[in-house]
């Protein structure tokens, strides 16, 4: 009973040991706070990337990719139908696309992905990352009218105008049409002529929106003004430069006819060039990706690329994408499918996390060694709490003798002090935890103050590409910081608390 | 009631610890010591304690035979340095003697394992000092408490409260002190603060008052009641009483007197 006491009387009148204590309580709130950003931006991420990719990817070893994908699809559904929602399948190559900017001609690296419209939305969560209202909810090749969003859908409330979007679509093309009959030499490609006429030629031009209205004498002359090319989406990357406040500036716009070069099948590739236009803009806010890709339809990409077989009239591809129902295990599923194309069967089986295993990898040692590093931030402030806690023991010699005299045994004057040592933790701990989770939930206030008085934005979106601080607080990890850092106070009073059960009583008693 | 505690740990330490413990020879009475402590509250069979310093060795007591009587009131002078506090320090096992025996109620307590001193200190013996020795963070009816919830656990505490506060009260009422009971010791008088440490020593019903010149800090009427106060607990409750003073004065209060001289002691 005296423990509890005195414990209780020490804490009212010692304000030095509680002083000792705010370390703790600090080392526990930036724990908490760090923990909850660096969660909250890897399962942001984390997040991104599973819907760029899909849940499982059967990939053949080459751009040529492997044969007859029903069979496969098939063989995939024997195996693992049960867990199975949805398929499609892809081909993707590496390509490069030019397009003319400034009166300067830019060409870049891409990989070139075609993909099935109708099913591709089933297995990868395309729809999230494009600009128009329609293709978000059903992707089409064919090029809207107008209503391109003006502002980032995701960005938020106060998200930048993308002015560059509007007008785009229909509205733009046809403006830029009239402004290039007027001044026809001014954006003409060196080949823009040639690939208009192939488009015409191959038997599969782009559906022709406005064939009924069109005039007879003009069916085989390629309008740009009512007509389209094929479709394709590009990476917002590609398209735009983002300048130093996050607004984006387009180098394209839906509506534009971007020209694209890539590798036939068959060996060796020959370089094969058309001319597209773009439909939309993908992006997913991870820049690898938004730099890179470019979809297009898979029966176009197929054909051009001579991938189809002339006797069944199937395309090779060179991957089938598949999504799991939910709840199920990926890895599980994975080495289902895998056993089903035993080696020396060409295609690989990969979840999307062994695809992004690199920086999954880094992600989890960054946050490993940040928590290490943190945890000795606490381990520190328990090397305070050990040094006044000696001071507090000294402090107490005589009032130990006293105990000792009136019979306490050595025990329980060490289990005092350890009290003592387990309420300011616990205190210390809870204070940091509530001080944390406050800060987490006012993040980004706090970073839009700091931002104000610092005059410099600290959470800088055109550099993060959220628009605000995610965070995420694991009740899990709280508690385990908050343990943690009891267990680091307890452990801090146990050597003062030794020391004043071994005083001496007599000599306790002389202490002045 | 004590009693059969200090047995039971005494013969628990003889009955474990037999050949290799060093004091168990020693810890047989002799024919003599048994003689010397036969009915005694409190005796000491020829103790020595000594200090060390450096490489000197400064002997502090050589040989020091004592008894008390069951409700004796003893006085014990001497100079100062003479060894007095270390004297009662190791009859009331705060401290262990080079050699010799401490006996309480005829049992050898010196050698008992901590524990079981502790419950001596908390149980058997009150100690009084002459610095008071109250905890400055407590007020003046929790010090008195403090031996009975040293005694109790938590939940015995919470049980038996009303009891333990209404005999401490009493206690402080006998001492004069009813009026003091929300006071810090930093808010009381010398004489108040002592009268408090007796309550605190009788709380727990002791057998044996060691009291360290209970008055050596206090001017001469409020020594006179303090003596006065110890003098009416001997004679009414037959509380037996060891007390340190250098004060021959005070010391002619007391049934009995010896002088501790050179380490020994001699009956006045
Ligand atoms: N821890 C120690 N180390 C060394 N010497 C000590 C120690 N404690 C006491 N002494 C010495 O032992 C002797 C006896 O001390 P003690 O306190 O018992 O004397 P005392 O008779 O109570 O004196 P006083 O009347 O002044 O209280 C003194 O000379 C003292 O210096
Ligand atoms: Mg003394």
């Amino acid at each position: 009973m005296y423990k509890l006491l005195l414990c209780v009387r020490y804490l009212r009148t010692r304000y030095i040991a509680l002083a000792s204590i705010i370390s703790v309580t600090l080392g526990v709130a930036t724990m908490i706070v760090v923990n909850a950003v660096m969660q909250g931006f890897s399962h942001e991420m984390l997040d991104r990337m599973h819907d760029i990719g899909s849940d499982i990817s059967v990939t053949g070893l080459g751009l040529d990719g492997f044969p007859d994908p029903e069979w496969h699809m098939n063989r995939i559904r024997e195996v693992a139908g049960d867990d199975i929602e949805a398929m499609t399948s892809i081909v993707v190559v590496p390509a490069a696309i030019s397009f003319q900017f400034n009166g300067q001609w830019i060409t870049r690296h891409i990989d070139l992905v075609g993909i099935d419209a109708a099913t591709h939305a089933d297995v990868s969560n395309i729809g999230r990352f494009l600009q128009h209202p329609e293709n978000r909810k059903q992707l089409s090749f064919l090029l809207r009218e107008s209503g391109y969003d003006t502002r980032d859908h995701e960005g938020g409330a106060d998200a930048k105008e993308r002015l560059g979007l509007s007008p785009a679509g229909w509205e733009y093309r046809r403006q830029r049409a009239a402004w290039n009959q007027t001044r026809p030499q001014r954006d003409v490609m060196p080949e823009d002529v040639p690939a208009a006429a192939d488009a015409g030629d191959d038997g599969a031009p782009p559906p022709d929106l406005f064939a009924a209205g069109r005039p007879p004498e003009a069916a085989n002359v390629f309008d740009p003004a009512k007509q389209q090319n094929v479709g394709v989406v590009l990476g917002m990357a590609l398209a735009s430069i983002r300048d130093k406040e996050g607004v984006a500036h387009f180098m394209i716009r839906p509506g534009d006819d971007v020209r694209i070069t890539f590798p036939t099948a068959g060996t060796p590739p020959q370089a094969m060039s058309d001319t597209f236009t773009v439909v939309d803009f993908y992006e997913s806010k991870m820049s690898d990706f938004d730099s890179k890709f470019v979809a297009m339809p898979i029966k176009k990409l197929q054909e051009l690329r001579g991938m189809i077989d002339p006797l069944t009239g199937v395309g090779n591809v060179t991957s089938i994408r598949v999504r799991l129902k939910p709840g199920r295990d990926l890895n599980d599923v994975r080495d289902k499918i895998q056993a089903a194309f035993p080696m020396p069967a060409p295609v690989r089986v990969s979840t999307w996390r062994d695809q992004q295993a690199p920086i999954l990898a880094a992600v989890e040692m960054e946050t490993v060694i940040l928590n290490i590093l943190l945890f000795m931030i606490i381990a520190v402030a328990g090397f305070g709490i050990v040094s006044t806690f000696f001071m507090i023991v000294v402090e107490k010699t005589r009032d130990i003798g006293i105990l000792k005299s009136l019979g306490a045994s050595g025990r329980g004057i060490a289990g005092i002090f350890v009290a003592y040592g387990f309420s300011l933790g616990t205190v210390g701990s809870l204070a940091g935890m509530g001080l944390g989770l406050l800060f987490v939930h006012y993040i980004n206030e706090i970073a839009g103050w700091l931002g104000m008085l610092t005059g410099r934005e600290l959470f800088d979106p055109a550099v993060y590409f959220f628009h605000e601080i995610p965070t995420i607080v694991h009740p899990f990890t709280v508690s385990w910081i908050v343990g943690g850092a009891l267990v680091i106070a307890v452990l801090a009073s146990v050597l003062p608390a030794i020391r004043a059960a071994m005083l001496h009583p007599v000599e306790a008693l002389r202490h002045e | 009631m004590s009693n059969v505690e200090i047995q039971s740990s005494k013969s628990k330490t003889r009955g474990k610890v037999p050949g290799p413990h060093i004091k168990l020879p020693k810890s047989a009475k002799s024919p003599d010591a048994a003689s010397a402590i036969a009915g005694s509250e409190l005796a000491a069979v020829d103790l020595y304690k000594s200090y060390r310093k450096g490489h000197n060795e400064i002997p502090v007591l050589r040989g020091v035979n004592l008894r008390v009587g069951p409700g004796e009131m003893l006085a014990i002078v001497g100079q100062s340095g003479s060894g007095k506090s270390t004297l009662l320090h190791l009859l009331g096992t705060l401290d262990a003697p080079d050699s010799g025996e401490v006996y309480f109620e005829e049992n050898r307590i010196d050698n008992l394992p901590s524990a079981g001193r502790d419950v001596l200190r908390n149980k058997h013996f009150g100690m009084i000092f002459q610095f008071y020795h109250l905890l400055p963070e407590l007020t003046t009816l929790e010090n008195v408490l403090m031996p009975l919830m040293i005694a109790q656990g938590v939940l015995r505490y919470r049980f038996c409260k009303q009891k333990n506060v209404r005999q401490a009260k009493h206690l402080l009422d006998m001492v004069g002190l009813s009026h003091r009971l929300k006071h810090k010791p930093s808010e009381l008088s010398g004489g108040e603060m002592q009268r408090a440490a007796i309550a605190r020593a009788l709380v727990a019903e002791p057998d044996v008052l060691l009291a360290d010149e209970p008055t050596g800090n206090l001017d001469k009427t409020t020594g006179e009641e303090i003596l006065a106060l110890l003098r009416s607990l001997n004679d009414e409750r037959n509380l037996t009483i060891v007390m340190v003073t250098h004060d021959g004065a005070i010391a002619r209060q007391a049934d009995r007197t010896v002088v501790l001289v050179d380490g020994v002691v001699q009956e006045a």
